[in-house]
């Protein structure tokens, strides 16, 4: 019963949240893309800070979750459960297509992660930035996923809560895992690949176990940034510079840190629009200067200040979690 | 386990069996809901500063776009400059305020929401690239606010909704114009197309020109893909030349454009090439040199038109920017023209108000031809055809719908 708690508790903040927010899209938009990076952050942080293995190819499945589930609700959109509600029904068929986004994508992980990461080494990067790359070919090649031009038209079911329901859920999986024998094998094959062999460890069960999983909540996350945007196109949105601003998070935020993941991520997403409110309060009304440039080469720039002076990370490995646990009980 | 099955089985059969098909609704397009229930509310849609009616602009100012974004918004400033001069409109001035969205889609839509409900702009002028497009205009549908698209070319934007402009011709018509051209004036009986895969502009031109050519009664004899960003166009070359087309259409970008001439040219590839406004920069000469010269376009205007005011446009854009203004530009300023007339006529600057007053738009004088806006809110204007001579676009003829 214990285990259920988290979960109520989250549920109830989480309504409350959405209750709360209702009014102002803007904050609605950004608490949603704010939502959807953490969740990748945080599944990335399960393959390249918990299990040491480097994957540069997360948009990739992200893609495939974002684009399978939104085919999947296309086909759904004009069908509805005769003994729900529509609003309700829709959130059913909601939540199927983010588990066949996320199948499919968590499918694909396996596919990918399973010679790969047969292999010690940097097999794994080179193979999902290929991966990565392939899947946007082949969508833009794919009439039926709207070619170049994307898949417009996407009925727009996600919400603050379901967003960080995903959040919550990934951020207990995460924090579960690593107190778990799963866990402990996995940070044994981190640290040292041929110690945990020796120790009985399954070394490449356990890297495409982890794999998959990352997988899985990526495409779950794509699915539900496929609801939350009008247009999915094969372009930036899925491409290796998505991939690398994942990596990006993970890193800024310490490699293996779950808590990291999640504050660089939530930072990292709003800093481009928290610059914007900056310029637009120092800038006025000038309507001809296009400050709107500078963002990118401040947010480099703030990215290698970091790098520089917290070279493991905002973070390191550590977890806001560790201190609340030493301050509840300081014997253990 | 097992009764974890049989649930399963039964939870989905359930979910099957009441499948139904919803009742279907009178309009055709339904309009997608804003995140969450919330709707920006279009009744406190007035501008932030009293004395100031802001005008809200999403383009790619960096990216692999830039350069048309950065056109497009000299064009938006040079006529808010003069309108500002005339004295603004209903007795204030206008600012425009800009958002980068580094061509991507998610950022424009951030951008435009951003605009709708902090900025509180009145009317929102963007994007270039349809995909950008399109991810904003369910946006500004839903929140009633009037957007005006001076170049997405793709026929799905405008779809959206009927708070969704544009100032531009679209695809179809532009493939039209070109298949008319290589048939009637160049007599070409047979053609070669190079497409780029990855860009839905070239996708649609492609389509269009291929659909028409041969109904008139041309013949396609190949046609080639790259995707955009390539830099060895041989192959494809190679397999066109054994076709010997009389002419090769390529619907792409300069940058790719000017590689694939050059590359034609270094393999004896002789044929007359011909394209879009996707080729209209000045980059264009710099980086295709002689390899582009004879080549046959379709545009949006001509900076060759000898009419009073595209003249006093150029001679403005020139002394403001210190360079020939492209079709982007004139776009741009096309559409910021339209959109502050419009403004002038409506009885206020509300959402409806204002977008009854761009849907009224008839024979408005742009400098890429007269605007009227029909009932898709498409403007129904000719493209004119231009030709390279003398590294410099030359104005060829005029083709009307």
């Amino acid at each position: 019963m214990k285990s259920f708690l988290p979960v109520a508790v989250a549920i109830v903040v989480l309504g409350l949240l959405q209750v709360l927010s209702g009014g102002s899209a803007y904050f609605v938009y950004l608490a949603m893309l704010v939502g959807v990076n953490v969740v990748l952050a945080v599944s990335l942080n399960i393959i390249n800070g918990l299990t040491g293995q480097f994957s540069i190819g997360h948009a990739g499945f992200m893609a495939v979750g974002a684009y399978l589930s939104a085919v999947t609700s296309l086909a759904m959109k004009d069908f509805q459960l005769s003994f729900l509600p529509e609003a309700v029904s829709n959130q059913v068929f909601f939540v199927v297509s983010l588990a066949a986004g996320g199948v499919a994508a968590g499918l694909f992980g396996f596919l990918v992660g399973l010679p790969s990461l047969r292999l010690k080494g940097d097999y794994l990067a080179i193979v999902t930035l290929g991966f990565g790359e392939i899947i946007l070919v082949a969508v833009r090649n794919t009439p039926s996923l709207g070619g170049a031009l994307g898949l417009p038209g996407m009925p727009q079911y996600t919400t603050v809560f379901s967003v960080w329901f995903v959040v919550f859920l990934v951020v207990l999986l995460a924090r579960r895992l690593l107190f778990s024998p799963h866990g402990r094998s996995l940070a044994a094959i981190r640290e040292d690949e041929v110690a945990a062999e020796a120790m009985g460890v399954d070394t490449t069960s356990y890297k495409v176990r982890a794999f998959v999983v990352s997988s899985f909540f990526a495409g779950v996350a794509g699915g539900l940034f496929a609801h939350f945007q009008s247009i999915i196109t094969p372009g930036d949105s899925f491409s290796f510079v998505k991939s690398m601003e994942v990596v990006v998070m993970v890193v800024a935020g310490g490699l293996g840190s779950t808590t990291g993941a999640v504050v660089a991520a939530v930072v990292l997403t709003l800093l481009p629009e928290g610059m914007r409110s900056l310029f637009n309060l120092l800038g006025g009304d000038s309507d001809s200067l296009s400050i709107d440039q500078l963002r990118k080469p401040i947010f480099g720039l703030l990215l290698v200040i970091i790098m520089l002076t917290r070279p493991q990370g905002i973070f390191g490995t550590h977890e806001a979690w560790d201190w609340l646990r030493k301050k509840k009980e300081p014997a253990t | 386990m097992r009764v974890h099955v049989v649930a399963a089985v039964a939870a989905l059969s359930v979910l099957g069996l009441g499948c139904e098909r919803k009742p279907t609704t009178a309009e055709p397009v339904k309009p997608p809901e804003t995140a969450g229930k919330d709707k920006p509310k279009p009744a406190d849609a007035k501008p932030a500063d009293s004395a100031v009616i802001l005008l809200g602009e999403v383009g790619s100012l960096t990216g692999s776009e830039a350069a048309f974004g950065v056109s497009t918004q000299n064009g938006i400033e040079l006529a808010l400059e003069e309108a500002n001069a005339a004295g603004g409109v209903k007795g204030k001035k206008l600012a425009v305020r800009v958002y980068d969205d580094q061509s991507k889609p998610e950022e424009a839509a951030a951008a435009t929401t951003r605009l709708i409900t902090q900025d509180k702009v009145v009317a929102i002028l963007g994007e270039v690239a349809s995909s950008n497009s399109l991810a904003m205009a369910p946006i500004a549908q839903e929140a009633k606010v009037p957007m005006v698209s001076p170049s997405s070319t793709n026929p799905k934007v405008t779809e959206v909704g009927d708070y969704i402009f544009r100032v531009c011709f679209i695809d179809p018509f532009q493939g039209f114009v070109m298949a008319r051209y290589a048939h009637e004036e160049l007599k070409f009986k047979k053609v070669a197309i190079l497409t780029d895969k990855k860009s839905a502009y070239s996708e649609g031109l492609t389509e269009v020109f291929q659909r028409k050519f041969a109904e008139m009664g041309g013949k396609i004899v190949g046609v080639e893909a790259y995707a955009k960003g390539d830099t060895d166009f041989r192959a494809q070359l190679t397999n066109i030349k054994k076709l010997k087309p009389e002419g090769l259409y390529v619907p792409g970008y300069y940058q790719d454009v000017a590689i694939i001439a050059e590359q034609a040219r270094e393999l004896g590839l002789k044929v007359v090439m011909m394209g879009g406004d996707g080729w209209d920069s000045e980059k264009l000469f710099e980086l295709g040199g002689s390899a582009v010269e004879g080549s046959f376009v379709s545009n949006h205007y001509s900076a060759d038109d000898p009419s009073p005011r595209v003249q006093d446009f150029i001679k403005k854009y020139q002394a403001k920017f210190g360079a020939v203004p492209d079709s982007l530009a004139a776009l741009g300023y096309d559409a910021a023209n339209v959109t502050i007339e419009a403004m002038r006529r409506a009885p206020d600057l509300s959402g409806p108000s204002l977008r009854a007053a761009i849907a009224a738009t008839r024979d408005f004088p742009g400098v890429a031809g007269t605007i009227t806006l029909d009932e898709k809110r498409n403007p129904v204007k000719p493209a004119v055809v231009l030709t390279i001579e003398g590294g410099k676009f030359k104005y060829k003829s005029t083709i009307a719908p």
